[in-house]
């Protein structure tokens, strides 16, 4: 007896809700990058559950796509943040406010 | 068993999950995350989806969460800042997480996925259906997916160039 969709589904949104939490309440950007990347796994999981439940393999295709989509922008994310941080010697967001007035 | 199995994953899963917010120190953030990703491959398994399994310890584990680790010791962010819950932030982070957690319970309970037993054959152990679909039905999203990676290769060379050259370079 395996557990039922909807355990997957609400562990899937809790994961969720934890990586949206992360990135409203740090303020340090490389960690508010690792809290997308925990939403973005929490899509994946949501996916393959009902790509198994369902009897199709279109989601798991579609984690395919998302996990190759992921490694590109992780690298270049990482890089952005790495010229953000030559160019004002700060990743702290709460310092990086130029285009906030 | 598999119960058993499940809840010790989910729980293993959201600790670390947790632990990648709340963790003060950039590097015990990237830690949990590992243990985080390893958790969900876990879950993968029990889902019979091996192949996605696998690339995620691979891909994840092996390669985004070495980068990061990379990075964090490149800008020598130890000793990070505690997190500070602040209380616009922190509510307007309560309120939205419990939005979308109420939002997919509810969705849950009038999609009726309560009763949708599994289906019989587990489509994602099959390494043969995939890469059918793969080189059939998705064959424009990979060719689209190899170029979208030679042009994130190409950004960042050219982001983590010198942005300022010295003026007598040749």
């Amino acid at each position: 007896m395996t557990p039922a969709l909807e355990a997957y589904v609400m562990l899937s949104a809790a994961l969720f809700a934890i990586g949206f939490l992360g990135v409203l309440v740090r303020r340090n950007t490389l960690v508010i990058f690792m809290c997308l990347e925990l939403m973005l796994v929490a899509a994946s999981l949501a996916l393959v559950a009902f790509s198994r439940f369902n009897g199709t393999e279109d989601g798991d295709v579609f984690v395919f796509f998302i996990l190759t989509v992921a490694a590109a922008e992780v690298a270049v994310g990482l890089a952005i943040i790495v010229a953000l941080f030559r160019a004002r010697q700060t990743i702290q967001v709460d310092q990086l406010d130029s285009l906030k007035h | 068993m598999e119960h058993i199995a499940f809840t010790g994953l989910s729980v293993f899963t959201l600790a670390f999950a947790a632990g990648v917010v709340l963790s003060k120190n950039a590097v015990n953030g990237a830690m949990c995350l590992l243990l985080c990703l390893a958790g969900v491959a876990g879950l993968f398994l029990q889902l019979h989806a091996y192949l996605l399994a696998f690339i995620l310890i691979l891909v994840y584990a092996g390669a985004v969460v070495a980068l990061f680790l990379f990075i964090i010791m490149l800008l020598d962010m130890q000793g990070g800042q505690p997190v500070r819950l602040r209380g616009l932030q922190a509510f307007a982070g309560a309120v939205a997480a419990g939005l979308l957690v109420t939002g997919l319970n509810l969705l849950a309970v009038r999609g009726r996925l309560f009763d949708t037993p599994p289906d019989g054959h587990s489509v994602g152990a099959s390494l043969r259906l995939y890469s059918y679909q793969l080189f059939t039905t998705y064959l424009l999203p990979v060719q689209v997916m190899g170029f979208l990676l030679l042009i994130a290769m190409l950004g960042v060379i050219v982001l983590s160039r010198r942005t300022r050259e010295p003026e007598d370079a040749p």
